[in-house]
């Protein structure tokens, strides 16, 4: 009852120069949660860091996860732990996977990738292949070496513009985007100064055009903990201990608390629970981070705790 | 990997959907289960599953079990279906996601949230003058139907005219996932008006500010849906959203009607409403069946059901399987109900099940905070359905609370 939200990595290629690929399953072979194009993972490494990764493997296949992670040059934390110390046979901690960059309905799009910001568009671009949209991607990278997944892109003919900067110079956006086109959807994934000038570039845009995913290294409260801490439950009075292998969900209701739940993943929203004091620490796929942020209400089927104790409302 | 041979499965030539079984279902749900994994039913050609495990291992594969075919006895490979397919229910990834996405937010317990304190008002009064009128009164139309029709149509924005053409067009609706057998032609002659008028509040102009409905077609002017997807995503709030939680509701009140230990059990204990309404959803499973088609051929139990071929899943009887459940017949609300299969599981999981809960848990509050006793008081009547466990009519008498 209550998912382990634990991973097993099964696979660990590098993909280009600074970035490996991760497969993650779960390691009872069970089936993963779906998720849908543009939706990212929250994984836990054993640093207690809590870092975003696209997915960007096909959603068609249930029994696993990729991930592409780029090695970050000032070496902050989590990328470097994956690149040097992960390895194949371990198991991460995971949250969601989420989505806040989800693809909508369209009959064109314009996908625009900076670097490592091709992991979201992956699946994007092969589904809008399998709807037969009319689509267009342009990659940007410093050089070809450092750009993952040209190999995948190549089966898709001149649809995909790969776009080295040492050797064709920075992206050319009012090229490819001084004209507004009415109908057209640009989704676009890159560091922040593509995302600024893109942003300027889509003004003259129809309102809604343009779909931008920046993923900004929140300040994070306290790290995730591997050890046990406690929930006292308000209205009952008792105060239960969640060991590390337990849900909490499966801890209150063992203490005699009737609270429903139905999917125990995190996706359908039954086990809503308000947070009367402490820090959850949220493993869900339904919270954005605004609302992860605020933390008056978590899914006990999933989340658990950064702090030592956690007060709900049951 | 199991290297055996697949073997045909059993075969039955029951009729899930002639009147001796949708009288009393249980038997057959029985037998199903016993039979086998799966199940041919000869009668429609096509394959069944009664059992929890591999029920909601098909609710779960929809790369193998498609929804697109449509969810009902007929294929929408090679039959034309009756009227136009829903965005949701009969759609598979990547369409589905987006019409999906828009309605899991609308629809998300945060959304719900300011429902509340009206849905409680309107529920306190509904009962307030049931009982000002008398102890005696047919909880089919005196609670089931006329709270969710007092709430929902509001919430969702439809206009206040022609509010009584939404039953019979879920009737008819939940009729038509089934055989062209009596039920649907006795339907049919009003289905021109009844669409007709369903479509047409559908759109923009007919749809209050601030409800489901406007919150649909906002979401289309932010580009997350079509323009073209929104009346067809409003329609499957007023398709979906109706005639199951009225039946979902007259179940919940049989339950206590006939077990009047568990009645005193939620009096005294209030914070029960929840389990106890998703323990009646179990127990009586107002939403019996769903179809699937196998995208290829699915290896299930030991048999193979072929590509192309409708699998017919029994939500109810998976949801009283021994195999799963502690004396599956029992209305309990000592119960865990949950991960009961009753709202489906999956991607097709019910989008509209907080809104379900949020109507039991505010009409069953206020009945248990003024009603002491309720037991049957009459002759009961089932509706017969082609998808639903229904009530006709449900004559109860109870003892006011003092
Ligand atoms: C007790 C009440 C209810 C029951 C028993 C029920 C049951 C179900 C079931 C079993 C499914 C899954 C269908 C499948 O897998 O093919 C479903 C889906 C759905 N329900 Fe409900 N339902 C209830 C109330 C509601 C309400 C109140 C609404 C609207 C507000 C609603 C809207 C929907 C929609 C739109 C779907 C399709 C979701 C999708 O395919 O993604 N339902 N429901
Ligand atoms: S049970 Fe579904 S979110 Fe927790």
């Amino acid at each position: 009852m209550g998912r382990t939200v634990r991973l097993r990595v099964t696979a660990k290629e590098r993909v280009a120069d600074d970035v490996v690929a991760l497969t993650l399953a779960d390691p009872t072979g069970d089936r993963l949660p779906d998720w849908t194009p543009g939706a990212h993972l929250d994984l836990v490494l054993p640093t207690g860091l809590t870092r975003q990764y696209s997915l960007c493997g096909d959603r068609f296949d249930p029994s696993r996860y990729r991930v592409g992670v780029l090695r970050e040059p000032d070496g902050r934390g989590g990328s470097a732990y994956v690149h040097d110390e992960l390895r194949v046979g371990d198991e991460v901690g995971v949250g969601g996977p989420r989505n806040h960059f989800p693809l909508v309905p369209s009959q064109r799009y314009l996908f625009l990738a900076g670097g490592i910001g091709i992991t979201p568009l992956l699946p994007m671009v092969h589904q809008a292949d399998l709807l037969g949209a009319d689509w267009t991607l342009v990659y940007g990278g410093r050089r070809r070496g450092s750009m993952a997944f040209l190999g995948e892109l190549a089966g898709y003919g001149d649809r995909v513009h790969v776009v080295p900067q040492d050797e064709q110079g920075l992206l050319d956006l009012p090229h490819w985007l001084g004209t507004p086109r009415p109908g057209t959807r640009v989704y676009c994934c890159g560091p922040g100064p593509l995302l600024d000038a893109v942003g300027a570039a889509c003004a003259s845009w129809p309102a809604h055009s343009l779909r931008t995913e920046r993923f900004v290294a929140r300040e994070q409260p306290a790290p995730a903990r591997s050890t046990p801490f406690d929930v006292r439950l308000a209205r009952s009075g008792t105060t239960v201990t969640v060991a590390p292998d337990r849900s909490v969900l499966e801890v209150v209701r063992e203490a005699g608390v009737d609270v429903l739940s139905s999917c125990r993943q995190g996706t359908c929203g039954t086990c809503g629970t308000d947070v009367l004091e402490g820090l959850p620490d949220h493993r869900d796929s339904i919270l954005d981070d605004a609302e992860r942020e605020a933390g008056d209400c978590m899914y006990i089927c999933v989340s658990r705790a950064r702090s030592d104790h956690l007060v709900l409302d049951l | 990997m199991t290297t055996t041979a697949p073997a045909p499965p059993p075969v039955s030539d029951a009729d899930p959907f002639g009147p001796e079984v949708l009288e009393d279902p249980l038997p057959f749900h029985a037998a199903l289960r016993e039979a086998g994994p799966v199940v041919r039913l000869s009668r429609y050609g096509v394959y069944a599953m009664g059992r929890y495990a591999e029920v909601h291992a098909a609710l779960r594969d929809w790369q193998g079990f498609e929804s697109g075919a449509g969810v009902g006895l007929s294929n929408f490979r090679t039959e034309a279906p009756w009227r136009p397919p829903s965005l949701l229910l009969e759609a598979d990834p990547p369409r589905h996601d987006a019409p999906r996405r828009v309605l899991v937010d609308l629809l998300s317990p945060r959304a719900l949230r300011r429902l509340r304190e009206r849905w409680t008002a309107a529920a306190e009064d509904l009962v307030d003058r049931l009982l000002a009128e008398g102890d005696e009164f047919d909880a089919v139309p005196a609670l089931a139907e006329a709270y969710p029709l007092r709430v929902f149509p509001d919430a969702v924005g439809v206009s206040p005219e022609g509010r009584e053409n939404l039953l019979p067009y879920g009737e008819f609706l939940f009729n038509a996932f089934g055989p062209h057998n009596d039920l649907v032609a006795e339907g049919a002659p009003r289905l021109p008006e009844l669409s007709a008028w369903v479509n047409a509040q559908c759109q923009r102009d007919s749809l209050a500010d601030g409800g489901f409905g406007a919150g649909i077609w906002a979401a289309a002017d932010r580009g997350e849906i079509t323009h073209e997807q929104a009346p067809l995503v409003v329609r499957s709030l007023l398709s979906a959203g109706v005639d199951t939680t009225v039946h979902g509701l007259a179940a919940t009140l049989h339950a206590f009607a006939t077990h009047p230990d568990q009645w005193r059990r939620l009096r005294a204990r209030p914070e029960l409403v929840r389990v106890a309404f998703d323990e009646a959803v179990r127990w009586a499973s107002p939403v019996q069946t769903f179809f699937r088609t196998a995208t290829t051929d699915v290896r299930v139990g030991g048999t193979v059901i072929p590509h192309g071929e409708k699998i017919l899943m029994f939500l109810a009887a998976a949801n009283r399987d021994p195999r799963r459940w502690d004396d599956p017949d029992r209305f309990d609300l000592s119960r865990d109900p949950s991960g009961h299969v009753g709202f489906g599981f999956g991607i097709h999981h019910c989008v509209g099940q907080h809104v379900a809960r949020l109507e039991a848990e505010c009409l069953l509050t206020a009945l248990a905070a003024r009603v002491e006793a309720i037991e049957v008081a009459g002759a009961t009547r089932r509706l017969h359905n082609n998808t639903l466990r229904a009530w006709g009519s449900l004559p109860v008498r109870v003892r006011p609370a003092r």
